[in-house]
């Protein structure tokens, strides 16, 4: 007998259970229980629950004493069987519109791979220097790529790179009009906030876990989406509040002139936002390289193949060169995209 | 130059504007016109009484003056002259149209070719050139080409700002930055500029200057400018109509002189007690207007002079006549003792010169 027979013997609902817990697998759990309690045998009376243990009337609990209601591991079931039933609808619709994606993440990857590295490396810091400007910054680029292709790590901080490109750009094309959007409309903005809120706050592994469903693992996509989906997130914000903070005055005086609201975007707020929008792009290309990381779990090439190696065989050296090579990854990024945004800055006020 | 402007045709003619702000103004202005004061409107009905009644003339070629302390609705008031703040009720008439009754592309038409307005805190395009700030108005408009560059040019050149043309505004001093304010209105070729305590901003001497370059500019342009200030001295040296508000209704509107001479409100008597009445008076507006010959003369003054400098010729005798000259014929006699007491601030005139 269960804790809460009573309860249902009460509400006159015995007939509706139809007894006691359902049959099926045991949980782990019980199985310890009933181990090391010596078990007692199906039926026969167990002794009255004190009442400090008395159990939290949880799904569990609750079937013990009524095998109608499901438990916990029915309701997961439950989700899960719920999220199949969509599962081939969506993959109808979803399937077509990403596709590209996989294209573009196969040809970027082909194309940065075909090129050979002595046009490659120089190639990297022309344009740091062409966006920077600045000598440190692209003795950084050339120093770092020399020495992971020294090391042999050439190859995947390459393929880690091509990702970021694609992503980044696609993130870029996506948010920038998403955060114009939102920040024309109070309403768009109150009901996106929770979904980008949502996005940030969500752990990365539980990302790909409904994209895994969706799609095949060996599609680029998969990984794609998962980058875009977390490193989108800035750049909208970012571009969001940078409009949102445009001097009220200058509006003032563009609606005083007469602009359309065309001319105020494009000649008033998109270029008094751009350093907003600039920052936003910086933090969407680092974020972008924190999941192309993690999506090596989803056949991700690149640097994040060399960790896991290094987690899944213990070579505790391949994976901390790797990682060290991310981190230089990293650092070179957000100096280059972080000097580039400043000399748009610089160049706004002459 | 002040004389034969009363006689300009009325350019925008403000009728019973009234505007509240909360969330249900037209509830709201039903009670103001059952005569709930401003203070009861804020506690009882929680909405705020921004313009209450406004009856105002502006016409062509003059300068009117709006005057008001902060939280008076003399900002707001500008504002719905090109419809930056839409009114709760009453009407704006431009040219003799309705601003309220247009649509969108009619209404960007006015801002555009129109009215210009001046602001005070410059609102300059910061990541834009002096040249192309100045020229903006024209590019809004769609003209394209050096023909834009070389008109603002122009206007920058007689603003003072030869040779800026490439500096950025945040280069520019507040003065500096205010004169491409007022190139970039001029260069829209409009025939009123509004213009938001466009020099509150500005130090005490560069403000003098600017109120001198804004003149020496009308003198020339004969725009329509109606000029918002929280400054009496600013409002009386540059206006030619002058309103004054106060918890957003009018308290008196006339020529400055005129509600100098007879304030009929106690809050502009307050207003006007601590001016130099000497610097700002003219003889016209003390003297006796008639063509009689007087006797005894001391000598002759212009209509325009002010006081200050009859009483520096007269050496501060009272017992002195002059005779009041404009264009060089006489329009009229000024006593030194009719002088002397204008000088003393007058106590509220009869209520019939109220208008509010």
């Amino acid at each position: 007998m269960a804790t809460y027979d009573g309860l249902f013997e009460a509400l006159g609902l015995g007939d509706w259970c139809g007894g006691g817990a359902t049959g099926g697998p045991m949980t782990m759990a019980e199985l310890l229980a009933r181990a090391q309690g010596g078990g007692t045998p199906d039926g026969a009376a167990e002794p009255a629950v004190p009442l400090l243990e008395t159990p939290f009337p949880s799904l569990d609990a609750l079937n013990q004493a009524c095998g109608a209601i499901p438990r916990s591991r029915d309701m997961t079931r439950g989700v899960e069987q719920g999220f199949l039933a969509i599962k081939d609808p969506l993959k109808v619709v979803l399937d077509p519109i990403t596709q590209p994606l996989s294209w573009m993440l196969d040809l970027s990857l082909e194309a940065f791979q075909a090129i050979p590295w002595f046009i490659m490396i120089p190639l990297l810091i022309a344009i740091a220097w062409f966006s920077t400007k600045k000598a440190g910054v692209t003795l950084l680029v050339a120093f770092s790529f020399l020495f992971m292709a020294f090391i042999n790590y050439y190859d995947d901080a390459i393929q880690t790179l091509s990702i970021i490109f694609v992503c980044t750009i696609i993130a870029v094309l996506l948010g920038v009009p998403v955060g114009i959007a939102m920040s024309r409309s109070n309403a768009l903005q109150r009901s996106v906030i929770p979904v980008l809120d949502m996005l940030q706050t969500l752990p990365t592994f539980v990302y790909l876990v409904p994209l895994i469903f969706l799609f095949s693992v060996t599609e680029s996509k998969l990984y794609g989406i998962a980058i875009i989906l977390y490193a989108i997130v800035p750049v909208i914000r970012l571009t969001d509040l940078g409009i949102r903070l445009v001097d009220k005055d200058v509006i003032e005086a563009a609606d005083a002139f007469g602009m359309s609201s065309r001319q105020k975007l494009w000649g008033v707020q998109i270029p008094l936002a751009l350093p907003n929008i600039m920052a936003g792009v910086n933090q969407t290309i680092m974020m972008s390289l924190a999941m192309v990381v993690i999506a090596s779990l989803v056949s991700a090439p690149g640097l994040g193949v060399k960790v896991l190696a290094g987690i899944r065989n213990l070579e505790l050296g391949v994976g901390l060169v790797a990682g060290f090579c991310i981190v230089l990854l990293a650092v070179l990024l957000d100096r280059s995209t972080k000097a580039a945004l400043g000399r748009i800055d610089a160049s706004d006020r002459g | 130059m002040r004389d034969d402007m009363n006689e300009g045709e009325v350019k925008i003619s403000i009728r019973n504007l009234y505007k509240i702000f909360g969330n249900d103004p037209k509830a709201a202005l039903q009670h103001v016109r059952d005569g709930v004061a401003k203070p009861e409107l804020l506690d009882q009905y929680g909405h705020v009484l921004g313009l209450q009644d406004i009856n105002v003339d502006i016409r062509a070629g003059q300068i009117t003056v709006i005057m008001g302390l902060s939280g008076s609705g003399k900002s707001t008031l500008i504002r719905h002259l090109n419809r930056l703040i839409d009114p709760t009720a009453g009407e704006v008439i431009v040219n003799g149209e309705d601003v309220l009754a247009y649509g969108e592309r009619r209404l960007a038409e006015l801002r555009q070719n129109t009215m210009s307005m001046v602001f005070q805190k410059f609102a300059l395009l910061p990541h834009k050139t002096v040249l192309q700030n100045a020229g903006m108005a024209r590019r809004v408009k769609g003209e394209a080409g050096s023909a834009i560059d070389e008109d603002a040019r122009k206007w920058l050149g007689r603003v003072g700002l030869d040779g800026y043309e490439g500096h950025y505004p945040a280069q520019l001093s507040g003065g500096m930055q205010q004169r491409v304010g007022i190139a970039r209105a001029l260069a829209s070729d409009s025939e009123i500029m509004l213009m938001d305590e466009a020099f509150s901003a500005l130090d005490p001497l560069i403000r003098t200057d600017m109120q001198d370059l804004l003149l020496e500019l009308q003198r020339e342009l004969h725009k329509t400018i109606v000029f918002i200030t929280h400054d009496l001295d600013e409002a009386l040296k540059l206006a030619d109509h002058l309103v004054i508000l106060k918890d957003g209704a009018v308290v008196q509107q006339g020529e400055p002189q005129d509600i100098l001479l007879h304030p009929n409100d106690p809050y502009i008597i307050d207003f006007i007690s601590d001016i130099n009445r000497a610097r700002v008076l003219r003889v016209r507006s003390v003297m006796e207007t008639t063509t009689r010959e007087g006797s005894g003369l001391a000598g002759e003054v212009d209509a325009h002079q002010n006081l200050e400098s009859v009483i520096a010729i007269s050496e501060g005798d009272t017992n002195l006549h002059y005779r009041v000259m404009e264009d060089g014929k006489q329009v009229g006699l000024l006593h030194m003792r009719d002088l002397v007491k204008a000088l003393v601030p007058v106590e509220a005139a009869d209520p019939a010169r109220r208008v509010a």
